[in-house]
């Protein structure tokens, strides 16, 4: 169905089956199929209400599908399903990490804490369930030390550094979605789900996200799912774009193909189906129409 | 002069008490929203394994140390109080949660009523006493202290600064304030949040046990209904406090004690009790939230 997909590696991260989901009498996703491949950006777009977030609480556990099959596969080989895991396995097990429309952080905690909250496994199994780490045992203290490095590596990716003490409600909009991010990239994620992180940020922030999420893609190789409506980030970043529409998925390939496919114009036009045609026409004449 | 601050010990040795009780019910309020009823209940039963366990030693080993005889003493009442509590929150509790607000707490009330019944059953409904342990006091100034004053006092704040250490520096009650804060959101940073919140109510119990060790120890008896008023007086201690807030916990238990014993000593004693609760309905007139407690306010 898109011909520009042969300039990928076939290698993927995630694989979503026949995927739906119901609510009710309402089919929120349709049979939908799609691959993340690893170690790319991939892009969830589509009108309000087609479903996207549902494929997110889906893949991330929070949802469990009707039908259809979530798989990912580590870098190590190892499969894992998601949807038959709980939620709090799918982080710590398979390494899914993810993001939220409105903002989810700790707000009563520090910065700095919201960090190390996304460490808590390890912290918990270095501290001997927390009974020996009360005796100061050295690979409590090492394991701690290692976290706040980790933590401060990712502040400074975030541009947070300065504000590590401070709780993180008081962060300004843009810092807190930086900071929701670093804090899903403490988990050591192989697959890192956004949704929308660009909303209500002002371009100066949405371009700081742009270098923080290449620069994820580049430093550590994670791979990224991102729901978003602002097109120029998804143009600028993503390797690969789906378009979900009523829970289906009507177009799958890269940036350019799928920004000239008729069907997402349409999409995003809000027409019928049998309308597309006519839309596209009437578009090439009011486009020849601005051109004289 | 020296009469007042006669009772300030003595309110202070209560308010101990009640403070370590307070902590359990102001945790399990803050990491689950829901009053766990059955705590008060929870404190007696300490109490009666820290007796069953004090004459089950005392008749095998003769001449114990009372120190040694103490922490064991305590270490049964908290393994007790913790296995029944982890128990409750399991059968109880945890099928209800994400139920309607009202089925966690009647369920609460129940588990109280069970657990003084069975105490009722199978220990009898009597005064339980035990033989002082600790007997010696000491005179400061015209004030008697006894040593029991001091080792709960003493104990209370040991345990008071172990217990925040974890709150408040360690993996784990970062855990238990991020799940407090937003549960779904832990649980997604692989947070295991059942099991935290299992814990919140070990260590509740644990404390619990402790401040029922040391209620049988100050007052030499210890009887099925004992979890009924310190638990209520405690629950009092903690929305006094600010319920969710743990320092609240402490000083709310800490008032209380002292209103307690203050009434006693300068009214009538059978009113204390109206006093306390008096001044629980004006603190909360004024101050809704409590001492410490953070008014929930909703962003629009």
């Amino acid at each position: 169905m898109a011909p520009e997909m042969n300039t990928m590696k076939n290698d993927p991260i995630l694989k979503v089956e026949h995927l739906s989901m119901r609510f009710g009498g309402l089919m929120a996703i349709n049979d939908f199929s799609f691959e993340a491949q690893r170690g790319e950006i991939t892009a969830l777009i589509g009108p309000n209400g087609a479903g996207k977030t549902t494929v997110f609480n889906c893949v991330t556990g929070f949802y469990k599908p009707t039908m259809g099959m979530i798989s990912m596969t580590q870098k190590s080989g190892k499969t894992f399903l998601l949807e038959r895991m709980a939620d709090f396995e799918i982080t710590k097990d398979a390494r899914v990490a993810r993001t939220f429309q409105n903002i989810r952080l700790f707000t009563g905690l520090t910065v700095l804490e919201n960090l190390l909250v996304a460490q808590h496994n390890t912290l918990m199994r270095a501290s001997g369930y927390t009974f020996l780490g009360l005796f100061g045992l050295p690979a409590y203290k090492k394991a701690e030390a290692e976290s706040i490095e980790l933590a401060r590596h990712w502040l400074e990716k975030a541009d947070l550094t300065d504000r590590a003490d401070d709780p993180a409600g008081d962060l300004p909009y843009g810092a807190q979605r930086r900071l929701e991010i670093a804090r899903a990239m403490c988990t050591e994620p192989e697959f890192l789900c956004l949704d929308e992180p660009a909303a209500g940020l002002n371009p100066r922030e949405s371009l700081a996200l742009n270098t923080l999420l290449t620069g994820i893609r580049r430093e550590t190789g994670t791979s990224i799912l991102l729901i978003e409506h602002d097109m120029s980030v998804v143009m600028e970043i993503s390797d690969h774009v789906v378009v979900l529409e009523y829970g289906q998925k009507i177009s799958d390939g890269t940036p350019d193909h799928v920004k000239n496919d008729p069907k997402v114009i349409a999409a995003y036009l809000g027409v019928e189906d049998e309308e597309v045609e006519e839309v596209i026409e009437e578009i090439e004449e009011i486009e020849e129409e601005g051109k004289h | 002069m020296e009469y007042f601050i006669q009772q300030l010990v003595n309110g202070l040795t209560l308010g101990s008490i009640y403070g370590l009780i307070a902590i359990g019910y102001t945790m399990v309020y803050g990491i689950i929203g829901m009053i766990n009823f059955a705590h008060g209940d929870i404190f007696m039963l300490g109490g009666f394994a820290a007796l069953i366990i004090f004459l089950v030693l005392t008749s095998v080993f003769v001449g114990l140390p009372t120190v040694l005889l103490l922490l064991l003493m305590m270490a049964a009442a908290m393994l007790t109080a913790a296995l029944w509590n982890w128990t409750i929150e399991k059968v109880a509790y945890r099928p209800l949660r994400g139920s309607f607000r009202l089925a966690p707490l009647i369920t609460a009330i129940g588990m109280s009523i069970t657990l003084s019944n069975f105490v009722q059953v199978t220990q009898g409904p009597r005064n339980k006493p035990i033989p002082p342990l600790v007997s010696s006091v000491y005179n400061v100034f015209g004030i008697s202290i006894s040593l029991k004053q001091i080792v709960i006092v003493v104990l209370t704040t040991v345990l008071l600064t172990v217990f925040w250490y974890v709150v408040n520096k360690t993996a784990l009650g970062r855990a238990q304030r991020a799940t407090e804060q937003d549960r779904k959101m832990a649980a997604l940073l692989g947070i295991d949040v059942d099991r935290t919140i299992s814990i919140t109510f070990i260590m509740g119990a644990g404390l619990a046990a402790v401040a029922g060790t040391m209620y049988l120890m100050y007052y030499g008896v210890v009887v099925f209904t004992d979890g009924f008023i310190p638990g209520v007086k405690a629950f009092t201690a903690a929305v006094l406090g600010g319920i969710g807030s743990l320092p609240g916990a402490v000083i709310g238990g800490l008032l209380i004690g002292l209103i307690e014993s203050l009434w006693s000593a300068y009214f009538t004693i059978d009113y204390k009790d109206v006093a306390t609760f008096s001044i629980l309905a004006i603190v909360l007139i004024f101050k809704p939230s409590g001492i410490f407690g953070r008014p929930e306010v909703e962003k629009v």
